[in-house]
């Protein structure tokens, strides 16, 4: 009997896992489904039942070129999250294994940077970048996705490192280890799935980042946002175009998603939310 | 072999120095089909002019104008053209952020833009942008309805007219609306259409010294017809209705007369897309016998940035790209009904755009009928239909918009709406230095 009742809360949650899931995947799923519609039949109302056309896909590919923003979003988000990672992990290793008094604040004050709207600094950060030439530059967008992501990046990474032993990293030291033999070869290495799952998360933020990608760039290092963005119409049916549009660009980081699940999963029951 | 390996690579070594001499300008556009044709025809332009190479950035409109602002105010220099509207063209040249286009060509013909465009794009004498494509707004209205409900829909309706005709053309029974309009908030959303409206009712956004007018009598005609009329014919949730949302429900044969931009009677008219396509009559925006329709102005037009390092070329393609060539080579590619209308006198004398755009003198009567310098029936300071042309107005009139959409929506009353309206508009008005 009481195997009887487990097996149904285990149904019973299995299937609310499903429910949340299914939930929280639908406007992906709703947006796939209305590139394959007709224009009239995205805009007029909600239908879980396309035409099943792929119009709007090759309607898509003649207008605009896919690849080069496709390999802007690419290089922008992986350049970003190693350039992130470079600077994040030696800060990360100093605020767990040497904390003054100030860590703490100086981990909240990284963080509040976060909090402050994007827009209120568009004008001087877009003066910046015109007179440093990195207006519609590929290492202009990678500096500041960096910068962005940054906060984040060090949040994550101090609290995996908090996880490991302070102890570890003494006994290398004591074998005689540098300081950089004892980031790369012992602490490294133990954070590996946090790094990872860091990595990954720090590559779909910088893959999805839409208000800085569009602003300053035009078309030499436009990304993905921004290809999206222009199938937007102010006369003129739009919802399928955009959609097909849509799902081409995040189609790469699903996937990529996918297939590192059980890293991200890994990584992230590594850490503080564990 | 090896002679013949130095001939390819001195070849290609001389067509990397061309392209590397060749001059790159940038256009910013926005996604309208008429944009999106020129942009497939651009070969024409780089095989007469093969020094100069097109690079292309398009946007969604709202995301387009604050870019667009964004770079011109900050002179960074990152656009060569730019797509803007009516609205920005008076603003901008006083600025001077935009070049005077002076150097169009011989054979350019600036006399043949129809005058009411070319006014609005106009500063001190000098043209500051050149049409793209123009357009006003008229009623569109099925023949088959209007003839059902037993009235005949004459070309210059009052608003009384109108607003019988849709309540008797409207059958809920049979998903009919007897109008849709546009309810969704915005400057250029509900806000050009109410504006425009108001002005057939003799309203006004200030008077003279700049004080707003929603507390008088002709804004609460004018918001009182508009919300009743939506009551009693107008579709559900048509305070989320746009242009695209009632082009959707027009097409569907949903609304028994639309009135929208006159760029809409292509799609409406297409029987690939519409399924009312040859049961479709054209109108004059209503009046109520003041004097002033109920009609706006605007023109998506093409301009340099004072910022450019490339004016030249810039006004090259901007002159192959509002010419009366261009129209011909539209024409020719992609038949008449496609080319952009609007801009030029001399396509509305051409029997064949006639012949194939049935709707051709309707829009030319439109665009005629409204006059930006004097857009109301009483004076005001500012020019504009639809709009006010100060910088102002995007931000006013967006949240008038949302005032006034939710009014429509019934989530306040019209009395309410008018108030906070006239409250917003004082306060902002007092802000800005014009009212002192």
């Amino acid at each position: 009997m009481a195997r009887a009742v487990s097996t149904r809360r285990k149904a019973a949650f299995t299937a609310a896992a499903w429910l949340v899931a299914f939930v929280i995947f639908f406007p992906i799923l709703y947006t796939i489904l209305t590139s394959f519609k007709t224009e009239p039949e995205a805009i007029a109302g909600f239908s879980l039942f396309p035409s099943w056309t792929s119009e709007n896909y090759v309607e898509v590919q003649t207008q605009r070129d896919y690849f080069k923003p496709f390999m802007n979003s690419v290089v922008i988000s992986v350049g970003s999250t190693l350039l992130a990672l470079l600077v994040a992990i030696p800060a990360a290793w100093s605020m767990a294994f040497s904390p003054t008094k100030r860590t703490k604040d100086i981990l909240m004050w990284m963080l509040s940077t976060k909090m402050m709207p994007a827009v209120a600094v568009l004008v001087p950060i877009y003066l910046i970048f015109r007179d440093t030439g990195l207006l519609d530059t590929r290492i202009g967008l990678t500096v500041m996705l960096t910068l962005i992501n940054l906060p984040i990046v060090v949040w994550m990474l101090y609290t995996y490192f908090r996880e490991i032993p302070g102890e570890i990293l003494e006994a290398s030291r004591m074998d005689g280890a540098s300081l950089l033999n004892e980031i790369v070869y012992v602490l490294t290495p133990m954070a590996i799935p946090g790094i990872a799952s860091t990595m990954l998360l720090n590559i779909i933020l910088a893959w999805n980042e839409a208000f800085w990608t569009i602003r300053l760039t035009t078309t030499n290092a436009a990304p993905l946002t921004a290809f999206i963005a222009s199938f937007s119409s102010p006369q003129g049916l739009f919802w399928a175009k955009l959609s097909a549009a849509s799902t081409l660009a995040i189609a790469p980081i699903l996937i990529m998603g996918w297939f590192s699940q059980r890293q991200l999963v890994r990584g992230l029951t590594f850490g503080a939310v564990k | 072999m090896k002679l013949t390996t130095l001939i390819l690579g001195l070849c290609s070594a001389s067509a990397f120095a061309f392209a590397a001499h060749a001059e790159s300008i940038t256009i910013a556009t926005v996604n309208n089909g008429d944009m999106i044709r020129m942009q497939k025809l651009t070969d024409d332009f780089t095989t007469k002019n093969p020094d100069i190479q097109l690079q292309w950035v398009t946007l969604e409109e709202n995301v387009l104008r604050e870019r667009v602002t964004t770079d011109i105010a900050t002179k960074g220099g990152q656009y060569d053209v730019m797509t803007i509207g009516t609205y920005e063209v008076p603003i901008w040249a006083k600025q001077g952020w935009l070049l005077p286009l002076e150097n169009l060509g011989a054979d350019y013909d600036a006399a043949d833009i129809i005058p009411a465009i070319a006014g609005g794009l106009t500063a001190d004498g000098k043209l500051y942008a050149a049409p793209f494509y123009g357009e006003s707004s008229f009623i569109m209205y099925r023949k088959d309805l209007m003839e059902k409900a037993g009235l005949t829909m004459p070309d210059a309706p009052t608003w009384e007219f109108v607003a019988d005709a849709a309540r008797k053309m409207t059958d809920r029974a049979a998903d009919i609306n007897g109008i849709c309009l546009r309810g969704k908030a915005g400057w250029g959303e509900n806000m050009a259409f109410l504006t425009a409206t108001s002005n057939s009712f003799g309203a006004r956004w200030f008077d003279e010294n700049w004080v707003p007018q929603f507390d008088q009598p002709e804004w609460k005609n004018t918001l009182d017809f508009y919300v009743n009329l939506m009551k009693d014919a107008g579709p559900s949730g048509a305070s989320s209705n746009g242009f695209n949302e009632n082009l959707a429900l027009f097409q569907q044969g949903k609304c028994g007369m639309w009135i929208d931009a006159t760029v809409a009677a292509s799609f409406v008219s297409n029987p690939k897309d519409s399924t009312v396509a040859d049961k479709v009559g054209y109108a004059l925006a209503p009046d109520t016998g003041l004097g002033k329709r109920g009609n706006w102005l605007w023109a998506w037009s093409l301009a340099v940035p004072a910022g450019t390092q490339k004016a030249d070329a810039a006004q090259k393609f901007i002159s192959w790209a509002t010419s009366k060539d261009y129209l011909a080579l539209v024409a020719e590619k992609e038949g008449w009904a496609n080319v952009p209308p609007g801009t030029r006198t001399s396509l509305y004398e051409n029997p064949e755009y006639q012949k194939a755009a049935p709707f051709a003198k309707m829009t030319l009567d439109s665009i005629n009928a409204a006059d930006p310098t004097k857009p109301t029936v009483k004076p005001v300071p500012y020019t504009g239909v639809q709009f006010v042309a100060i910088p102002e107005f995007q931000g006013l009139g967006t949240t008038v918009g949302q005032l006034f959409s939710a009014a429509l929506a019934g989530q306040m009353s019209v009395d309410d709406a008018l108030a906070q309206a006239q409250s917003v508009a004082t306060r902002e008005m007092t802000r800005g230095g014009y009212i002192k």
